[in-house]
């Protein structure tokens, strides 16, 4: 066994303390990472990947039609305009597909939004790949304006035969203070 | 020292300085006592609240405040420390030691309690009110939504988390190295046993729930997006991580009352424990399930079916040695020579009506009844059995059976037995039908419900006051029992008790085992 101490109530005490040091630091180190790092395997959670996806082959599975539905929905607090121009697509597995969302910030000031995915049902997180997307970047608006948001999206010709819709939903944040400190920083 | 003992010290500093096992136990039986009352009394709100339908006495947002602190009193200033006091005043004295292995870090992790408590009462008095985000204080609630009160909530939590780690470095410690000759760990008393579990399990999960509300810290004060998602963080991380921590603690609340009941079970059966190994085993098993389990509480957060039926059979595993459990306490009392002292009234309420509450957790282990049962009263009518019936019924009996042995006197047997009867009447009042109102679908955590659920929730309320009423008695008979009770004098205050704490003189000396007894 580890000796820290050659008092034995002092030896005790020491890897005792040094095991709630470690826990303390677990809860950073790995519970947070690995919760990342699982939901992102096993596309739980319904998290798309934040990262554009480069198609492998562009195989069109057109004896299949999916429908994919869109919601926009804003946060708490949230005043933009903010929706779907279509609120729902039929598409074919493997097919690159385009649309766009509205967004119109009604303030004065400029404001900057970030948008945050998740599909549902969560399984087909996975064989939902964005080669574009508005949320892959802090959208930021000056006050009054209005624009439109592009999103590319391919699914994926293995997309499990019993998933027929697919719902993307974004909800949109306001990030001005904390993107506006970033800025600042920089 | 010469050859006559050193006695306490005089006045104000004997508290304050004191390293005295017995001291230390004292004040934080004593502190938690008074924790107790505070997080009663505003259960005391709640149920005048919910007497009746509609918004009578208080607001909204004051009831949230209510059920925030009444939980977060009772289970980290009133449950916790009562059994950190027990096990300052029992564990020397069962395993035959001069005192805890480190007295002056012992004075400390009591004497930084009061502070961090007082910094959470007066959160009540802070504009935007104490924390209000539920005891489980789920973020984004804590977090983006929470008043200025939720640093103050922090800190109370880093604090009290550290005093529970130093508590618990401590309690192992102490039983690792200063066992009496011969005492080996299969001869320890089974209260030694569980508290000496239930200190792993702190050490490994208090820093767990201190990181938790570090990251809330950061995210609330240093632009950090742990918790939110709009910085690309989680909400549902929060509930793994707090569960995480969560789910042993409801454990670490419960061993020290497996170990109480443990130990006054056979003194009033006059027979020894049924089971000593098995008991031993059984602890330390629902330990390590308690790590595995933390999901259960969050069947509804949309997590994948592979992950459910993983949560719901690892959880559904601890039923297995907790009915060892009950079992034995069961096979103790077969056959046995019994006697009903308040002590043992209180130890059979337990079993009961921790059975009870066993058998509601179980069912709520089955994630697809779950998705029912999630957030509604059948979940505060379940946890108020573990946590009520269970854990302070078995601190009561502790009190009742111990008391005489520490300040040589006894306390009142019908008052103690009329105590008994009030509370278990009171306290199955107040929760059975919360189980029905909760299965018929009123939520928990509303200070307002719908037609349906009045007549109950009246019921639940008068058993309410019942139960608090009874506390104001049991207060009075502690201490008219301290002040003026009938002097005992045998050193076995029970006639069936067994262990090394029976073999010292009543009233128990200032100072003992300075000659560590030989255990056959």
């Amino acid at each position: 066994m580890l000796k820290l101490s050659n008092n034995p109530i002092v030896n005790t005490s020491a890897k005792l303390a040094v095991t709630a040091v470690i826990m303390f630091a677990f809860v950073f180190v790995v519970m947070v990472p690995l919760y990342n790092v699982l939901c992102d395997v096993l596309g739980i959670n319904g998290k798309t990947n934040g990262q554009a996806y480069t198609a492998v082959e562009a195989r069109v599975d057109e004896s299949r039609t999916i429908t994919i539905q869109f919601i926009a929905t804003n946060n708490a607090g949230m005043p933009w305009e903010f929706s779907p121009t279509k609120t729902a697509m039929k598409v074919h597995p493997g097919a690159v597909n385009d649309t766009v969302f509205f967004a119109h910030n009604p303030r004065p000031d400029a404001m900057i939004a970030q948008a945050i995915p998740s599909i549902s049902p969560s399984r087909a997180a996975k064989y939902f790949h964005k080669t574009e997307c508005f949320c892959f970047n802090q959208q930021p608006l000056d006050g009054g304006s209005s624009a439109e948001m592009p999103l590319q999206f391919i699914v994926d010709q293995d997309l499990p035969r019993d998933i027929g819709t697919i719902t993307l939903s974004y909800t949109i944040f306001d990030v001005t203070d904390m993107a506006s400190g970033a800025l600042a920083a920089r | 020292m010469g050859d006559h003992h050193h006695g306490p010290a005089k006045g104000l500093s004997r508290w304050l300085f004191t390293t005295n096992h017995k001291d230390i136990g004292t004040m934080y039986l004593w502190f938690s006592f008074s924790m107790f009352l505070l997080g009663g009394f505003f259960a005391m709100i709640i149920r005048a609240e919910l007497f009746q339908p509609g918004m009578q006495l208080i607001e909204p947002a004051f009831f949230n405040q209510m059920t925030t602190l009444h939980g977060l009193i009772m289970v980290f200033g009133a449950i916790m420390p009562s059994f950190v006091g027990l096990a300052n005043w029992l564990i020397p004295l069962m395993i035959g030691a001069p005192d805890m292995a480190l007295p002056r870090m012992n004075n400390w992790s009591f004497w930084i309690l009061p502070p961090a408590f007082l910094l959470l009462a007066s959160t009540l008095f802070m504009e935007g009110g104490a924390p209000a985000a539920g005891w489980t204080f789920y973020a984004p609630l804590s977090t983006t939504y929470a008043g200025p009160s939720v640093t103050y909530f922090i800190f109370c939590i880093h604090v009290l988390g550290l005093s529970s780690i130093m508590g618990s470095i401590n309690i192992i410690a102490t039983v690792m190295n200063m066992r009496a000759p011969g005492m080996t760990y299969m001869k320890m008393p089974l209260f030694v046993w569980t508290w000496l579990i239930t200190a792993f399990l702190l050490v490994a999960v208090m820093p767990v729930l201190a990181g938790a509300v570090t990251m809330m810290l950061m995210d609330v004060h240093f632009g950090t997006s742990f918790f939110s998602a709009a910085g690309g963080g989680d909400p549902v991380l929060f509930q793994h991580i707090f569960w995480f921590f969560g789910h042993p603690e409801v454990y670490i609340i419960i061993l020290p009352a497996f170990g109480v009941v443990s130990q006054i079970i056979p003194a009033f059966s006059r027979k020894p424990l049924f089971g000593y190994d098995s008991m031993v085993y059984a602890t330390a098993s629902i330990a390590f399930l308690s790590f595995i389990v933390w999901a259960h509480h969050m069947y509804t957060v949309g997590m994948p079916v592979a992950g459910e039926l993983f949560f719901m059979y690892a959880t559904m595993l601890i039923a297995v040695p907790t009915g060892v459990k009950v079992f034995n306490w069961i096979s103790t009392m077969w056959r046995g020579a019994l006697s009903f002292e308040t002590p043992m009234l209180f130890s059979i309420g337990f079993i009961i009506l921790f059975t009870i509450g066993g058998f509601t957790g179980l069912m709520l282990s089955i994630a697809p009844a779950d998705f029912q049962y999630h957030d509604s009263y059948f979940v505060v009518a379940h946890f108020h059995y573990v946590m009520v019936a269970g854990a302070v019924f078995s601190m009561t009996a502790a009190i009742y059976f111990w008391l005489p042995k520490w300040c040589g006197r006894m306390y009142n047997e019908t008052m103690g037995k009329t105590h008994f009867w009030i509370s278990f009447i009171g306290f199955n009042l107040a929760f059975f039908p919360q189980h029905f109102v909760g299965l018929a679908g009123m939520p928990r955590r509303i200070p307002d419900y719908a037609l349906q659920f009045a007549d109950f929730n009246m019921m639940s309320s008068i058993g309410a006051f019942i139960y608090g009423a009874s506390q104001i008695l049991f207060l009075y008979n502690v201490i008219a029992t301290i002040v003026a009770g009938d002097p005992v004098s045998d050193e076995k205050v029970w006639d069936g008790a067994e262990g090394l704490e029976w073999t010292l003189p009543t009233p128990v000396p200032y100072h003992t085992f300075e000659t560590p007894p030989l255990v056959k």
